[in-house]
C-alpha cells in the first residue's frame, strides 16, 4: 500500500473569499451553457417534453404578462402624452409610444416574466428532482439530464419568450392607445397615423431577438441553478432565489449591449 | 463491444469451473459473467475535507460484496464515485478496460448502462407512476414495442413483489415499496453491476430478510456483480461473498467474508459486534487510553461472546454464520464455485482462524488442491495478490481480490 495522503488542513475561511470564486462561478455557468448548446442537435429530440414544457411555461406566464403589459403601456402613454404636449409635438405621441413599447418595454416585460415566472418554476422543478436523487438516478440510467430535461426547457422558454414578446407588443400598444385617446383626449387619427413616423419593422425584430436571447438566458440560468441545488429543501429555495436575481442582472446587462449594437447596425428612421 | 469483452473474460473462468466438475462444460456457451470492478488508489475530497484516500479493492465478477462503515465515512460517496457521478481526485476505477475517472462524458454514459443502482429512497421520478418509472429506461434506451415493454415491466414488478401497484405514484406508497420499485427499475436493463445504497434503511427486519433473499436470488439468476453499502450487520454476516469496512478515511479491510468475520482487528470487531467499546466513537475517534480502558472492561465481562446482542443484527462473538442460499428451484449461484476457487488459492495468506472458517466452506476437491500446494502464492504486488491459475495461459488476474494489510499497528 502506498502512503496515504494526510488530510489537508482547512485554509483561511476555506477559500470562501478567494478572489477567483466569482470567476469560477461564471465560468461554470458558461461551461453549462456550452454543454446545453452541444446537446441541442443530439438525437433523439424530446418532442413530448418540449411540448409539455412549452405549454407549462406559457400557462404560467401568459396571464401575468398581459396584466403587466396593460399598465406598462399606459404608463408610457401617460408619460409621453404630457411630454409631447410640453414639447409641442403631440402629433408624434403615437409613434413615440409604439417605439418605446416595441423597442424596450415589451422585451423587458417578457424578460421579467420569463425569469420570474418561467425560470423560477424550472429551477424549483429541477432543484426538487436533484435533491430527491432523481437527477443522479437519471444519469446512472445512462440518460443525460441536459439532453433529456434542460434542452427541451431552454427551447420551450425561448419559443414562449418570442411569442410573449408579440403579445406584450400588441397589448402594450393597445393599452397606450386606450389611455392616450380615451383618458388624455388625444386624437385617434393622429395617434394611428403617426405609428410609422418613427418606428420601423426592424424595431419589432430587435424586440423579438432580444426576447429570444432573454428566454435562453433565463432558462439556462434556472436550469444551471436547479441542477446544482443541494442541501435539502432550503437549498432549492436558495437556488430559485439566486436564479431569479442572477437572471435579472444578466438580462438588464445584455439588454443594454443588444440595444447599443442595434443602434450601430440600424440607423433611426429619418436620417 | 460488450460481447467481445465478455468472450475474452469467459474462457479462463469457465476453465476454472470446468476443471473440478466435468458436467459444467455444457454451460460454456451461454454463461454470462458479471463484470469486475477494479478500484486502485482512489482518493476523494470535498474542498479541503478528505473523505477517504487510497481505497484499493476489486469487486470480483458475479459475487456479492458488502461495504460497511460508520455513518459519515463516505460510503455513499464511494458508491457515487463508482458510477461516475462524483470525480475522485486520484486513483482509477477500471471496468471493462475503461477508467471511469478519466474517461470522456460520452463513454461514461455508455459504461453506465452496465450499472443498476438502487438509491436510498429509490429515487423514483415523482411525476410518473410506478409503471412509467420502471419502463423509463426501456423507453429511453431501447426500441421495444409498448407491449414488450409492458411484459418486461410487469415481470420485474412481479419479481420484487409489486404486482397491482403499477398505477400508483411514488408519493402514495410506503418507503419499502419505493425501494422495491427502485430495484425493479434498476433491473430492467439487465445490468451487470448492481449497487445498493443502504437497502435496509427504513425497512422492518422481516422485509430486510425478504430483500436479502431477493438479492441472493437475483444474483443466482443474473450472475451480476453486486455491491451493497449498509449498516446492517445481519445482512453483512449472511449475504455477501466479500466484506469491506471503511473507517477513518481508509478502507480498513476488504476480503472474503470469513476474513472480516473472524478478524481480530479492533475496528472490525467493534463494528460487527455493534458495541460501544472500541476505537469508533460517537462523533469521531476516541483517545487510545479510553479505548484501552473500555476493552479491559469488556474482557472482564467475558468478551464479545458474553456481551449479549447488539443492534442491527449484531450478535455477540465472531462466528461465521452460513451464507444465504438461493430459494429452492432457482439455479445455483455460479459465483459460488468461482469464489471457492478464488478463495482456495488465497487460503495460505490468511491467519489460522480465517483459514479454518474458509476450509469449512470449501468442497473436498478444492481443499485437496489447496493442500497439495497446487496453488502457488504470488505475493507482494503492492498489497494486491493475484493467484494465477496453474494451467492458465497469460492470466489477466481478473477476479482476484485485494487484501489490504491490517492497520492495527498504525491506528
Amino acid at each position: 500500500m502506498t502512503a496515504t495522503d494526510k488530510p489537508k488542513a482547512p485554509g483561511l475561511l476555506d477559500g470562501k473569499f478567494s478572489p477567483t470564486r466569482p470567476l469560477a462561478a461564471s465560468g461554470n455557468l458558461f461551461a453549462f451553457a456550452l454543454d446545453v448548446l452541444r446537446a441541442l442537435p443530439k438525437r433523439p429530440f424530446q418532442i413530448r417534453e418540449f411540448i409539455q414544457q412549452t405549454w407549462f411555461i406559457a400557462s404560467v406566464t401568459i396571464l401575468p404578462t398581459a396584466l403587466v403589459a396593460i399598465p406598462f403601456g399606459a404608463v408610457i402613454a401617460l408619460q409621453l402624452g404630457s411630454l409631447t404636449r410640453q414639447l409641442g409635438a403631440q402629433s408624434f405621441t403615437g409613434s413615440a409610444s409604439v417605439l418605446a413599447v416595441l423597442r424596450e418595454a415589451s422585451p423587458i416585460v417578457t424578460a421579467l416574466l420569463i425569469a420570474g415566472a418561467g425560470g423560477s418554476a424550472i429551477c424549483a422543478d429541477l432543484g426538487a428532482r436533484k435533491i430527491r436523487d432523481e437527477i443522479d438516478a437519471m444519469e446512472v440510467l445512462g440518460i443525460s439530464p441536459i439532453q433529456r430535461l434542460v434542452v427541451p426547457r431552454v427551447l420551450a422558454s425561448m419559443l414562449v419568450a418570442v411569442l410573449l414578446n408579440g403579445l406584450v407588443s400588441v397589448v402594450g400598444v393597445a393599452g397606450g392607445y386606450f389611455f392616450n385617446v380615451i383618458l388624455q383626449g388625444g386624437t385617434p387619427g393622429a395617434y394611428l397615423a403617426s405609428f410609422s413616423a418613427l418606428a420601423q419593422v426592424a424595431d419589432f425584430w430587435s424586440g423579438e431577438i432580444k426576447a429570444l436571447i432573454f428566454g435562453l438566458i433565463a432558462s439556462v440560468v434556472a436550469s444551471y441553478k436547479g441542477l446544482r441545488a443541494g442541501g435539502g429543501p432550503k437549498g432549492v429555495g436558495d437556488a430559485v432565489n439566486q436564479s431569479v436575481v442572477i437572471t435579472f442582472l444578466l438580462l438588464f446587462a445584455v439588454n443594454f449591449v443588444i440595444t447599443a449594437i442595434y443602434f450601430q447596425l440600424v440607423p433611426p428612421k429619418g436620417q | 463491444m460488450r460481447t467481445g469483452l465478455r468472450r475474452r473474460t469467459l474462457p479462463g473462468l469457465v476453465n476454472a469451473t470446468g476443471r473440478g466438475t466435468g458436467n459444467e462444460a455444457g454451460t460454456e456457451g451461454q454463461a454470462v459473467v458479471g463484470v469486475a470492478v477494479e478500484v486502485e488508489g482512489l482518493s476523494k475530497s470535498f474542498g479541503s475535507q478528505n473523505i477517504w484516500s487510497d481505497v484499493t479493492l476489486t469487486l470480483p465478477p458475479g459475487e456479492i460484496s458488502v461495504l460497511l462503515g460508520p455513518s459519515g465515512t463516505g460510503k455513499s460517496v464511494f458508491l457515487k464515485s463508482l458510477v461516475g457521478l462524483l470525480k475522485p481526485e486520484k486513483g482509477s476505477i477500471v471496468i471493462q478496460d475503461t477508467d471511469l475517472v478519466r474517461t470522456s462524458e460520452h463513454k461514461l454514459y455508455e459504461i453506465r448502462k452496465l450499472f443498476g443502482v438502487l438509491f436510498q429512497d429509490g429515487a423514483l421520478f415523482g411525476s410518473m407512476n410506478l409503471f412509467d418509472n420502471i419502463a423509463f429506461p426501456l423507453r429511453e434506451h431501447t426500441k421495444k414495442s409498448e407491449s414488450e415493454i409492458k411484459r418486461i415491466v410487469l415481470e420485474k414488478m412481479d419479481m420484487v413483489g409489486l404486482q397491482g401497484a403499477e398505477g400508483k405514484l411514488p408519493g402514495e406508497i410506503s418507503g419499502g415499496m419505493r425501494k422495491r420499485a427502485g430495484l425493479a427499475r434498476a433491473l430492467v436493463l439487465d445490468p451487470e453491476i448492481i449497487l445498493f445504497d443502504e437497502p435496509d434503511s427504513g425497512l422492518d427486519p422481516v422485509r430486510v430478510a425478504y430483500l436479502n433473499q431477493l438479492i441472493v436470488d437475483l444474483n443466482a439468476q443474473i450472475d451480476a456483480t453486486f455491491l451493497i453499502v449498509t449498516h446492517d450487520i445481519g445482512t453483512a454476516r449472511t449475504v455477501p461473498d466479500n466484506l469491506g469496512l471503511l473507517f477513518r478515511r481508509n478502507l480498513v479491510m476488504f476480503g472474503p467474508r470469513e476474513q472480516l468475520l473472524t478478524s481480530q482487528e479492533p475496528v472490525v470487531r467493534q463494528f460487527l459486534n455493534g458495541r460501544r467499546e472500541g476505537p469508533i466513537g460517537m462523533s469521531e475517534e476516541k483517545d487510545v487510553a479510553q479505548v484501552e480502558a473500555e476493552m479491559a472492561a469488556l474482557e472482564a465481562r467475558g468478551g464479545d461472546a458474553h456481551n449479549g446482542v447488539g443492534p442491527k443484527g449484531a450478535s455477540g462473538g465472531d462466528a461465521v454464520p452460513p451464507q444465504l442460499t438461493p430459494t429452492e428451484g432457482l439455479p445455483e449461484r455460479k459465483a459460488e464455485r468461482r469464489r471457492q476457487e478464488r478463495v482456495a488459492r488465497m487460503l495460505h495468506e490468511f491467519d489460522e482462524e480465517t483459514q479454518e472458517a474458509i476450509r469449512a466452506s470449501l468442497p473436498e476437491d478444492l481443499l485437496a488442491q489447496a493442500d497439495s500446494g497446487a496453488y502457488e502464492s504470488t505475493q507482494g504486488s503492492g498489497g494486491r495478490h493475484w493467484a494465477p491459475e496453474p494451467d492458465a495461459v497469460g492470466s489477466t488476474g481478473r477476479g482476484a481480490t485485494a487484501t489490504l494489510p491490517r492497520q492495527g499497528g498504525e491506528a
